[in-house]
């Protein structure tokens, strides 16, 4: 069993595992504490335009993929805020503008369509040693912020009136949690998939959520529950020979279900009748 | 006398609605002031234009004889409490009322720090003062309308603020917590010494030590001034559309 540890392909793919879910486990819990779910989706699929017009340009998909999260995230901020809508239907606004962007792309690809889909599945067995080191360094800037800007980024989660009327540079910080999700989604779509990445940004910060009422508890259970939902993957997709991203997702699934029907946060006080 | 909020032609509109049509007003240092009127008549709106939360279209805002603008807004809003109108939390929100309280005190501490001693000191000295020691474990969510008062204010208070703005402070709640709100105003002005200006429908629950008054309709300052010379029949009547009889007052004495 232990003897497929030797193999680098392997190597890679625990540390992508763990520090991909570490990432999203964090992302994942400004996402939901901000109820912007969607936010993931209309990341991941700009990210993925970005790719698509990359490869049609033959330029660095990554590099245009983070572009296009960028401009995302530059227009997402700002439509919610000066039109005074909500955050979601700007994000749904963007999400629809890059998918038709993203459509436009695959229809102009001529011949085989195979690079470009593995951006929509990712498959976490083929990444390369850069992957890795983009990971990493993704890994630490969103660490590095949380750390930095931990108490500043909680009051943002808790309200964003609030931040603002305390003296906090709120609409600086959303902006910045926005495109860090974004750079997320991007440096993940080689692994997790476009497609799928969302899921693991929402579902272990939603698993985590039902279990505690303590921001700290919630972050270092969403890093273990997106971890663990990786090396779930990995694991399953290397015995089964099955698309790596999908099991993933279907364990972070799983590990949601659980937290659900077991979080105490359900639980119901019974009243006793006193028999006088 | 020294001013600490001046105000001066100010229009707010939020598209088609004008919220604030060219008002002018001055409250002095170590006021208490309450701020009534219909709904509609532009309170809340007065009051986040003080703390910059609204979005001023023409006029002057000047806090302790400053003018604010977007670039020295954040410095201001570090001396300024805001108690918001009653929010929606979900009873899941995983933050603790201590989490809360200590959140008034991020703008002072500033970026890339962490509370200190004294921080701690703060929130602990207030949270006595606003009696909610035994809440301080309990997820925010969890409360009751009266308690997240308390806490709201608490936060507020935690800021260490020079002025201190409560925007229906008593709505939604009952008889007794609207009572426990209004002494705690009163014991914050006696031991604070602060600017507090306050937004209430509850005429005859103002607090004692309240001795001026603004009232609003449409957009515009109808009266403002000493609170018995503003609370006449005629002027209440006025700016709520019917026969309204002015609340007994002993204050200040």
């Amino acid at each position: 069993m232990f003897e497929i540890l030797q193999y680098h392909f392997i190597q890679r793919a625990l540390v992508a595992s763990i520090l991909g879910g570490a990432i999203c486990g964090i992302v994942g819990v400004w996402v939901v504490m901000m109820r912007i779910p969607f936010v993931g989706v209309a990341m991941s699929h700009a990210a993925f335009a970005g790719a698509i017009f990359g490869l049609l340009l033959h330029v660095n998909p990554l590099l245009c993929a983070i572009i296009f999260c960028l401009a995302s995230t530059a227009l997402i901020g700002p439509i919610a805020d000066r039109g005074d809508v909500d955050p979601n239907i700007s994000i749904g606004i963007i999400f629809s503008f890059v998918l038709g962007i993203a459509f436009l792309g695959m229809g102009m690809i001529k011949g085989p369509k195979t690079e470009a889909l593995n951006f929509i599945w990712g498959n976490i067995l083929i990444i390369s040693a850069q992957d890795i080191f983009y990971l990493l360094l993704i890994t630490l800037v969103v660490m590095a912020f949380l750390l930095l800007l931990y108490k500043e980024i909680k009051a943002v989660l808790f309200n964003r009136e609030l931040a603002r009327a305390i003296g906090i540079p709120e609409t600086v910080l959303f902006y910045c949690l926005l495109f860090l999700c974004g750079a997320t989604v991007t440096i993940n779509l080689n692994i997790i998939g476009g497609l799928l990445i969302f899921s693991l940004i929402v579902n272990p910060p939603s698993a985590a959520y039902q279990l505690t009422y303590k921001l700290k508890t919630m972050y270092v259970l969403s890093i273990c529950f997106g971890i663990g939902s990786c090396l779930l993957g990995l694991f399953f997709s290397y015995i089964f020979n099955v698309p790596s991203g999908a099991v993933i997702i279907i364990a972070s699934s799983v590990i949601f279900g659980l937290c659900l029907v077991f979080s105490p946060k359900r639980r119901v006080k019974k009243y006793e009748v006193s028999k006088t | 006398m020294t001013w600490d909020i001046e105000i001066c032609n100010a229009t707010v509109s939020y598209r088609e609605h004008i919220a604030l049509k060219n008002i002018s007003l001055s409250i002095s240092a170590g006021s208490l002031t309450a701020v009534v009127g219909p709904n509609g008549a532009g309170k809340t709106t007065l009051l986040t234009l003080i703390n910059g939360l609204g979005k001023l279209q023409s006029g002057i805002v000047k806090i302790f004889g400053t003018s604010v603008n977007a670039l020295n807004i954040n410095r201001f809003r570090k001396e300024i409490g805001y108690v918001p109108q009653q929010m929606d939390i979900d009873p899941r929100m995983p933050i603790s009322v201590y989490d809360i309280v200590m959140l008034g005190r991020y703008g002072k501490i500033g970026l890339f720090r962490y509370p200190g001693k004294n921080d701690y000191a703060v929130v602990d000295n207030i949270c006595e003062l606003v009696n909610i020691g035994h809440l301080l474990e309990k997820p925010i969510g969890h409360l009751s309308g009266g308690e997240k008062q308390k806490v709201s204010i608490a936060r507020a208070l935690a800021q260490e603020p020079r002025i201190l703005l409560l925007d229906e402070p008593t709505a939604n709640l009952d008889p007794r917590a609207q009572c426990e709100i209004t002494e705690l105003i009163e014991r914050i002005y006696t031991q604070e010494k602060l600017t507090i200006m306050f937004v209430t429908h509850l005429l005859n629950h103002l607090p004692n030590l309240c001795t001026n008054a603004l009232l609003l309709k449409n957009g515009h300052i109808v009266a403002s001034g000493r609170i018995d010379e503003v609370f006449t029949k005629k002027l209440l009547s006025g700016i709520y559309g019917f026969k309204i009889e002015p609340p007994k007052m002993d204050r200040g004495k």
